[in-house]
């Protein structure tokens, strides 16, 4: 034992009740599924069952959708200070429930109980607050005087952000009038199904928001489902790719936010340590399981070898383990298959010639874990400077001049995010204008706010999330009823 | 040990031959962005100090102390009391340590020095015109030799901060070099008054200014300037010793002094130095803690811990 080693500082799990069995949430109530099955969800931080949950059907998507379609006639007519009425108090809900929320989040993702405590709900409430703002201002949201709702919205998120990606979802379609029929991740459904508690709480009328859990045979009856006219999802780029497809040639809207691989620059004149924080904050917040990580550190040739020495001297520092002990920094890695697939990529790493570091740290030996770890020697041929790891890998790459930052930072299919690190704000500027990516971050990175529109270019996908871009794509320009 | 250095370090001995050079040097420095740098000490005042690592906390963060009294009001009663309090903080508990150091001006410190003797206690003595600074070199070189006559083992002087935001960086330098001269056998902790500097940036470059120049120790604040030590600048400092050590394998101590009161600041101060120097700073030679009420929090804390029970203020000595 060191002087001065951090005792365990658990967060107390008694806040949150979890049910052995989990129901779809349509119509406001907790139903059984006509034939599906159910399957087990898991901690991933233990490997523990923490409950089950249903597998919904095509019929029961149906049956979903039926109860959305029902809701929209009475919900899109209603006047938009009502329906801010109800988003109010599921935000208000939400920050009387926050512990509750953040626990349970952590319990059933693996992230670290200080970001879902200090980031992710925070988060979540803040977007329904900012969103129920908007709902009596819509005439405002730039699409013209008198928009209307799509009708009935299919959303699909991911796994990495549960209860956030949910709130980037549902708050702006109910905002806009909108009724939903909503898919949780099958390895993260639990926030979900509170956040359908919060619902029958906050009297949100029925069938407003339905949520219908189940994996990939689930999303696919809500994708193809003939009566939905807009789709939301939220995942990899190859599932967006399936979806684009389906949704090609019908009347649905579609918006699409994929992967990344974000370039993350650091110029000579950067100022330093907080650089050093921005690349861990951009590469293992969450254990790189953002679609939006700076997991391509472009650093000039000046600075590497300095940069480096107090990259790996930081990473040392990393408090790995418990995702509920209050001082942990990287939690668990989601899922097995997740797992699986970041071990492949760094291993292609080793055998492609790049130079594999990893942090000193202990890793439990049950759940899922890696290590944060770092590839240096990266060439951009390289898998690992390709394709989006989604996991607490960082692949470093050297520039010489601004012009070579720029070519390489823009040379992937994705486009999704960026950060620039500088002390001299002009350079900030003229980079930021050349480099192809939704949201740019100067000297900070993975910064997120209800008001500020994020979204890809190119594979990284099409649409824009939060703010008053992100109004948009709920709403239609007609001026006519 | 302390260092015990009576000129800059030869790694870095052509840095301050002229002022040019001086001030090349101390513009080269890596930027520090604000906002970054509030978020990471923001961040580390999150880390949870629970039972064990708060006890031992408690017990280090006392070992700490530099148990100060500096009031115009000051009289020889008044540091004797003081200097009992530091010698055994607890009377009903005789496992707290005693502080680091009692800190007092430089005509108190004959007072201190007889209730300290056959103890470890250090006498620190401020000097060189404290807290403002004015005087001229000679006034300052005299304050200081009469404070080391006087029995200060440490000597808080404090910069000349007209002259750094004027960038006069080479007269600050040589007046920090001169008052290292004059303190002999002392030690010396160098005030930045990071309250008067304002950006992180100045920060940076006086902390390097006070290392190159000899300072045994850097300090944040006199005390009697708002905001006097806060996280965020006194975690800019101890990047800058780590800095520091890299390029010249010299220690440098840090000394965050003002404003902090509890035991939860205290706490906050140690996980800063843990996750940015290291464990191997976490010791009274290399950090200390310049604060007057924080010591009777920390003996509040100490009994609940060890009862479970709050005793209240009436229960702790007021000295």
């Amino acid at each position: 034992m060191t002087k001065f080693e951090y005792s365990p500082a658990l967060e107390s799990t008694s806040v949150v009740d979890i049910k052995p069995s989990y129901d779809l949430f349509i119509n406001n109530e907790f139903v059984a599924s006509k034939n599906g099955s159910k399957f087990q969800t898991i901690n991933p931080a233990t490997e523990q069952v923490l409950a089950e949950i249903t597998a919904a059907t095509a019929e029961d998507v149906d049956i979903a959708v039926k109860a959305a379609r029902k809701a929209f006639k009475s919900w899109s007519k209603l006047a938009g200070s009502e329906r801010a009425k109800y988003i109010y108090r599921i935000a208000r809900i939400i920050q009387d429930r926050a512990r509750e929320i953040a626990v349970l989040e952590t319990l059933n993702n693996g992230k670290p109980i200080r970001e879902s405590r200090d980031v992710d709900i925070p988060l979540v409430a803040a977007h329904f607050f900012h969103y129920a703002g908007w709902a009596d201002k819509l005439q405002y949201a730039g699409v013209g005087p008198n928009p209307t709702p799509h009708g009935v919205v299919g959303q699909i998120i991911p796994w990495n952000f549960p209860m956030l990606m949910l709130a980037w979802k549902i708050a702006p379609a109910l905002a806009a009038g909108n009724t939903v029929v909503l898919k949780p991740a099958e390895t993260t459904s639990l926030t979900a199904l509170l956040f359908a508690e919060i619902c029958q709480q906050a009297d949100l009328p029925a069938g407003v928001v339905n949520i219908v859990t189940g994996a990939g045979e689930t999303g696919r009856s809500i994708v193809n489902h003939s009566d939905i006219n807009k789709l939301a999802f939220t995942g990899s780029t190859e599932v967006g790719r399936y979806i684009a497809k389906a949704a090609a040639g019908t009347n649905k809207k579609l918006t699409l936010e994929l992967g990344g691989k974000a370039a993350n620059i650091v110029f000579d004149d950067a100022p330093l340590d907080q650089t050093i924080e921005g690349i861990v904050n951009g590469i293992f917040f969450n254990q790189g399981h953002v679609c939006c990580a700076g997991s391509r550190l472009l650093v000039q040739e000046s600075i590497h070898d300095e940069l480096m020495a107090l990259l790996y001297q930081r990473l040392d520092l990393l408090r790995v383990g418990d995702p509920l002990d209050k001082n942990t920094d990287v939690g668990a890695i989601n899922s097995a298959s997740q797992l699986a697939k970041i071990h492949e990529l760094a291993a292609s790493g080793d055998a492609q010639g790049a130079h594999r570091w990893s942090a000193s740290c202990q890793l439990p030996t049950n759940g899922f874990w890696f290590p944060p770890t770092v590839f240096t020697n990266v060439s951009q041929s390289h898998r690992i400077a390709q394709e989006e790891i989604f996991g607490p890998v960082l692949s470093v790459l050297t520039f010489r001049t601004p012009d070579e930052a720029i070519a390489k930072a823009n040379n992937t299919p994705y486009g999704l995010s960026a950060g620039i690190w500088s002390e001299k704000g002009s350079r900030i500027l003229q980079v930021a204008a050349e480099l192809k990516a939704g949201v740019v971050w100067a000297n900070t990175f993975n910064k997120f706010d209800p008001t500020s529109p994020f979204g890809g270019y190119k594979e990284s996908g099409y649409g824009r999330e939060g703010g008053r871009q992100g109004l948009e794509a709920y709403l239609a320009a007609s001026t006519d009823e | 040990m302390l260092n015990n250095r009576t000129a800059h370090p030869t790694a870095l001995l052509d840095v301050a031959t002229s002022d040019a050079s001086l001030r090349n040097f101390l513009h080269g420095l890596a930027g520090v962005d604000q906002v970054g740098a509030d978020a990471r000490a923001a961040m580390l005042a999150t880390r949870s100090i629970k039972s064990s690592a708060k006890a031992a906390g408690i017990d280090l963060a006392i070992s700490m102390i530099d148990l100060t009294t500096l009031e115009g009001s000051d009289t020889a009663g008044k540091v004797r009391t003081l200097c009992a309090k530091a010698k055994q903080p607890d009377a009903n508990d005789l496992t707290v340590p005693a502080v680091a150091a009692v800190c007092v001006y430089g005509d108190m410190a004959k007072i201190a020095k007889a209730e300290l003797r056959n103890t470890n206690i250090k006498v620190a003595a401020v000097a060189t015109a404290f807290p403002s600074g004015r005087a001229s070199l000679k006034v300052k070189i005299l304050d200081t030799q009469e404070a080391v006559a006087n029995g200060a083992d440490e000597i808080d002087m404090v910069i000349d901060r007209g002259a750094f935001l004027s960038g006069r960086y080479l007269d600050v330098f040589n007046e920090i070099t001169a008052i290292k001269q004059a303190c002999g056998d002392a030690h010396l902790k160098v005030i930045l008054e990071t309250g008067e500097l304002k950006t992180y940036d100045f920060v940076k470059r006086a902390s390097w200014l006070a290392m190159l120049a000899g300072a045994d120790f850097i300090k944040t604040s006199t005390g009697k300037i708002q905001p006097a030590a806060t996280l965020p600048v006194t975690l800019v400092m101890l990047q800058s010793i780590r800095d520091f050590e890299a390029l010249t394998n010299l220690k440098i101590g840090m000394k965050p002094a003002g404003g902090i009161r509890t035991t939860k600041d205290a706490l906050k101060y140690l996980v800063l130095v843990n996750e940015t120097l290291g464990e191997s700073w976490l010791t009274p030679n290399l950090f200390r803690l310049g604060a007057s009420s924080l010591l009777n929090d920390l003996l509040m804390q100490k009994y609940r811990l060890k009862t479970g029970n709050y005793s209240g203020a009436d229960y702790v000595t007021v000295d």
